[in-house]
């Protein structure tokens, strides 16, 4: 399944709804500032919080104005491939926490996903026509993968990584949420990619949590139980989803 | 008692530092970049260090209930290695950041004419960046450093309330006052500056733009000394709405004309009950 619609006109659509005059004119002006010289985005990309806003951004579910915002200028880059990529990951780079979250969150984007169909389409393995970024944004992915900030790492776990990742780095990615304290349920295109494997891991950490007389996080018994064969593996037998109270 | 350190070098302390700050009432802080004891050789370096102020330690902050803000700046010391250099390049996208709420710490060390030039090149990018400065005086002939700074500040251009000089002791707080500056005081466990010479201070020149803070830094600090001038205060006579001006008003309406403090979070409810709410921004 691939996407139909523009993720330009998408978000425009959006945040013409929300921006004030001062907003729209600001984002205006950056917009081309950055169409001419991709560089201009380090300078314009710190202000949008401070220029659009940083509610929740009505029409688009999980996105906040100044993510829409940083994903429009983002998408207004001349830039496209490896090219794309490196400048991207400077963004990302000198970016703050709200910055590098935005950059994560547009990397479906600029890899053709609609922003308003959570990139659905993306992280169920379609390819979106209108992709120019391919994999040169996944250093970007890797990085905030290797920190210890949940935000970063919930951002990067959406349908870019679930498209991209290798099946290895996918695997890890879902363990190391689980061990962060980031739901599963930010996972995206968790239920196409979990397999055997990530069940095994997933059974082993239960494992060693109830060795240790440590609680089991409940959303990984899903992913255990789509392979049941991985609980009844030797050593793994006495661990067990426990009981649902209440 | 509502606590906004205004320098505070977090970085450098640990999760206790900051759930004992919190149990003493410390809602926010100010990081000031500065030096880290071990020199630094490449800009690059500086570039990690100024996004673990934008990054990490807002993040470590906020999970104790405690607001961080930093302040981004190349620091004296390190203005002298010509390796350094470079760090006044990256500063004009460091000092867009929403978290940057001051160009800082800038001003003298040695007072050396490399002093001298990234001092005033970084109070031009302050005027630039439409933000307030935060000035380090220098632990050695500091009546010389600080009168010298004032000259800097008075040559920039940039508007005398919109500079805070710090580190401040009996001998330079009088000059300071006279140049319309704010007035910062470090509270330190034995050198420089302890809570009662503070509350002398603050019997002789009023609470009016006076800041009070730990400095707490790798070296020898107490992060709580904030919390022991108010105690002092309270104490000697001062009013808890005295206090609360010292150590919360005067912070957040310095580094409030930054636009970009947000003290959202930091500023609980139960602190609200009864009290005149005022805010920077
Ligand atoms: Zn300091």
């Amino acid at each position: 399944m691939t996407s139909t619609t523009d993720p330009v006109r998408t978000l425009e659509a959006a945040l013409d709804g929300t921006l004030d005059e001062r907003g729209r004119r600001w984002l205006e002006q950056a917009i081309g500032r950055v169409a001419e010289r991709g560089q201009a985005v380090l300078e314009v990309f710190p202000a949008a919080g401070r220029s659009c806003g940083r509610g929740p951004l009505p029409g688009m579910p999980g996105w906040t104005v100044d993510q829409a915002a940083r994903a429009r200028l983002l998408l207004a880059l001349p830039q496209e491939g490896a090219p794309l990529g490196e400048l991207l990951f400077d963004v990302y780079r000198y970016g703050d926490a709200a910055e590098r979250i935005a950059v994560l969150k547009a990397l479906a984007v600029l890899d053709g996903a609609d922003p308003a169909e959570g990139g659905a389409d993306l992280a169920e393995g379609g390819r979106a026509p209108g992709g120019r970024l391919g994999g040169h944004g996944l250093p970007i992915v890797r990085d905030a993968l290797r920190t210890n900030d949940t935000r970063l790492i919930e951002a990067a776990v959406g349908p870019y990584a679930a498209g991209h990742l290798a099946d290895d780095e996918f695997r890890q990615a879902v363990l190391k949420c689980v061990f962060v304290g980031v739901p599963l349920s930010a996972v995206a295109g968790l239920d196409r990619r979990a397999d055997r494997e990530l069940a095994r891991m997933l059974a082993d950490y239960a494992r060693e949590r109830t060795v240790a007389g440590r609680d089991v996080p409940q959303d990984v018994w899903p992913v255990v139980e789509r392979h049941p064969e991985v609980m009844q593996d030797r050593g793994r037998q006495d661990v067990h989803r426990p009981e649902r109270i209440g | 008692m509502r606590i906004f350190d205004p320098h505070i070098h977090m970085s450098s302390r640990t999760t206790d530092d900051y759930e004992r700050m919190y149990e003493a009432g410390v809602r926010a802080v100010v990081e000031p970049a500065f030096w880290l004891g071990q020199p630094r050789t490449s800009p690059d370096t500086f570039a990690d260090y100024f996004d673990s102020l934008l990054g990490w330690e807002p993040y470590r902050a906020s999970q104790f209930g405690i607001r961080h803000h930093c302040t981004i700046a190349l620091n004296p010391k390190e203005a002298n290695d010509p390796r350094c250099r470079g760090v006044l390049d990256l500063l004009p996208r460091y000092l867009a950041k929403d978290g940057v709420v001051a160009v800082g710490e800038v001003g003298y060390d040695s007072m050396t004419p490399e002093e001298d030039e990234v001092f005033a090149a970084q109070l031009a990018l302050a005027i630039e960046a439409d933000l307030p400065a935060m000035v380090h005086t220098p632990h050695r002939d500091k009546a010389t450093g600080t009168r010298r700074s004032l000259d800097v500040v008075r040559e920039s251009g940039l508007a005398s309330e919109r500079v805070l000089i710090d580190h401040l002791n009996e001998l330079t707080v009088a000059m300071v006052k006279e140049a319309g500056c704010w007035m910062g005081f470090s509270v330190y466990p034995d050198t420089k500056m302890d809570e009662d010479r503070m509350v002398t201070i603050l019997k002789e020149y009023g609470t009016e733009r006076v800041l009070v803070n730990s400095a707490a830094d790798w070296g020898r600090s107490d992060p709580l000394k904030t919390r022991k001038v108010g105690e002092a205060m309270l104490k000697a006579g001062f009013t808890a709405e005295d206090v609360d001006t010292v150590l919360w008003d005067n912070p957040v309406a310095f580094y409030g004309q930054s636009g970009r403090l947000d003290l959202a979070e930091a500023d609980p409810a139960e602190f609200y009950a009864g009290n005149t709410i005022k805010r920077g921004g």
